[in-house]
């Protein structure tokens, strides 16, 4: 008889913690407004992110086509995973010496080794490079997440040494 | 390899003995984490843990790296208290350096580490409910869980793996919605928190699958080396915080949370119980946050004195050691971490074995394991 009762009980409690459990569940399914969940590939245009998004690393080039690298290494440097190499040429300059100096001929940047940790950006003297927003990577061959950072054509702004 | 207790135990199988293997691939496991599991019947009788799946060599690829760099390496073992992580490296090296930082930094510090092990409590809460067989948890604990991978992404720029504690500091200041959006988190995760125990600590189903099953004893928690919720559960007192505090924690008011019954409830009643904590510690930090540098300006490359460095801090599972020995170049002569689901996870025998196969889950799920941070 005990026995039966303490079942009973058992079941009965059961139900009742169920029944609180689904009354929360039913709670929110009767307020769509409450949930946090974003539509995100239909919400793509309202998307925002924080500024320090870290979405991949960009060379930023003005309108000019410039850019303020150096090619002091620095970012390859600091990198933890060898993420960025920097390859020279050399260039005359025509304006004033007229003598031979480096210049970077191409920015390679590995984006499939990237962590994202920013060590690079810090490092930069000349905030050459900084991180865009876009996060959406995923593609069909391997190949296309070895970027080369530069624009062809560009070169090294006025002014920063 | 295959131990010589294994083979016994394998080879003196009766006929009635049957061999399971859960994982590498199993929801249950949180990763890849496999399980040689012999039954009889239903109860348990051996439990074998077989590592290696996720095994990337985080040490050794420390050791070539520069003191700079290899504190981000360690996000990816704990990934869930990445930040307490990032901030036990950043120390060891601090320590070399004999560096004290600035106070607001190690405000910052504290308020970031608190914040993660919310995070990862929640993470683990929804998970649980989700082992254990129901499925609402899952979006209550990640909508919570939501708002503060949110504040993360505004100051340190990303969600899981943080990567803002650098040798010296923190990586940036703080954003000027930070506050604000701490504030805004407390009031609707102290809002939320009723739901939790409405849902699951409170649910006859689950005290029933919980209660009782698991029982570590004092005594085997501290001879298999558990820390963190698991060991507390068991009623050991081994909170870091409170032992070694480190960073400012000896400024701030909080209770070390203990359960003495050791059984599965136990450790859920902690963590339940330091999330309460972990919200009084960012209340009392948040409005008064020093001025001041976050960041102690270093030489871009680190050099350590010789000789041998050691921190340790309470992460969401238990104690992580980062024991760094430096020959005085810029780079760790060796690294070795001491990781807590290590640890735990070489208690999962001694809890698991002699109950049931279907209590298995729950032993899994109420120690909380992080799989890489087992392989590392
Ligand atoms: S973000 Fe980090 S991993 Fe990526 S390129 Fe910069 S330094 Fe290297
Ligand atoms: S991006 Fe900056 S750090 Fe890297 S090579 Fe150019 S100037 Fe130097």
């Amino acid at each position: 008889m005990k026995f039966l009762i303490e079942y009973i009980g058992t079941v009965l409690k059961s139900i009742s913690s169920l029944w609180s459990g689904m009354r929360l569940t039913g709670y929110y399914f009767t307020h769509p407004k409450e949930i946090h969940t974003q539509q995100y590939p239909d919400n793509r245009a309202t998307l925002t992110l924080g500024e320090r998004f870290r979405g991949e690393v960009v060379l930023t080039h003005d309108e000019n086509n410039e850019h303020k690298c150096t090619g002091c290494t620095s970012c390859e440097l600091a990198c933890p995973n060898g993420t960025i190499k920097i390859v020279y040429k050399n260039v005359v300059d025509e304006e004033e010496t007229g003598k031979k100096k480096k210049a970077i001929d191409e920015f390679v940047y590995h984006l499939g080794m990237c962590t994202f940790c920013n060590l690079c950006i810090i490092a930069c003297p000349t905030d050459a490079i900084k991180m865009s927003h876009d996060f959406e990577h995923s593609t069909f061959d391997r190949k296309s997440l070895t970027k080369i950072l530069n624009k062809p054509g560009s070169k090294l702004m006025k002014g920063v040494e | 390899m295959i131990n010589k207790e294994e083979i016994e135990n394998l080879t003196q199988a009766h006929e009635e003995d049957f061999i399971l293997n859960v994982g590498p691939q199993h929801p249950s496991t949180h990763g890849v984490l496999r399980l040689k599991i012999k039954l009889q019947g239903e109860t348990v009788v051996h439990i074998e843990p077989h590592l290696g799946y996720i095994h990337r060599s985080i040490e050794k690829m420390c050791e070539a790296s520069s003191y700079r760099n290899f504190i981000y390496l360690t996000s990816r073992m704990d990934y869930l208290s990445a930040h307490i992580n990032n901030q036990a490296c950043a120390m060891a090296v601090e320590k070399g350096l004999q560096l004290e930082i600035p106070k607001r930094a190690k405000v910052i510090r504290i308020l970031m580490s608190e914040l993660t092990r919310l995070a990862s409590h929640q993470l683990w809460w929804a998970a649980t409910g989700l082992d254990l067989g129901a499925t609402t948890p899952f979006f209550v604990g990640f909508r919570d869980r939501e708002v503060i991978m949110d504040i993360f992404d505004e100051t340190c720029g990303s969600r899981l793996t943080m990567d803002y504690n650098v040798p010296g500091g923190t990586m940036f200041d703080l954003h000027p919605n930070f506050q604000k959006n701490v504030h805004a988190f407390l009031k609707g995760f102290k809002k939320n928190l009723p739901e939790y125990h409405q849902l699951l600590s409170g649910n006859i189903i689950f005290q029933n699958r919980t209660k009782g099953v698991g029982y570590l004893s004092p005594e085997d928690a501290v001879s298999f080396g558990c820390s963190g919720p698991t060991a507390r559960g068991s009623g050991v007192s081994c909170d870091i915080r409170k032992w070694h505090p480190y960073d400012g924690y000896e400024e701030v008011q909080f209770n070390e949370v203990l359960e003495t019954a050791g059984d599965c409830y136990a450790r859920y009643c902690v963590r339940m119980k330091e999330m309460e904590e972990s919200v009084k510690i960012i209340e009392q930090l948040i409005d008064n946050i020093p001025e001041g540098d976050f960041q102690d300006k270093t030489k871009a490359v680190l050099k350590l004195p010789k000789g041998e460095f050691y921190s340790r801090v309470e992460t969401a599972r238990g104690e992580l050691g980062v024991y760094l020995v430096s020959d005085g170049t810029s780079k760790p002569y060796r690294m070795k971490f001491r990781s807590p689901n290590f640890s735990n996870l070489s208690a999962l025998r001694q809890i698991a074995v002699g109950g049931k196969i279907g209590d298995l889950v729950a032993n899994m799920a109420m120690l909380d394991l992080v799989i890489p941070d087992i392989d590392r």
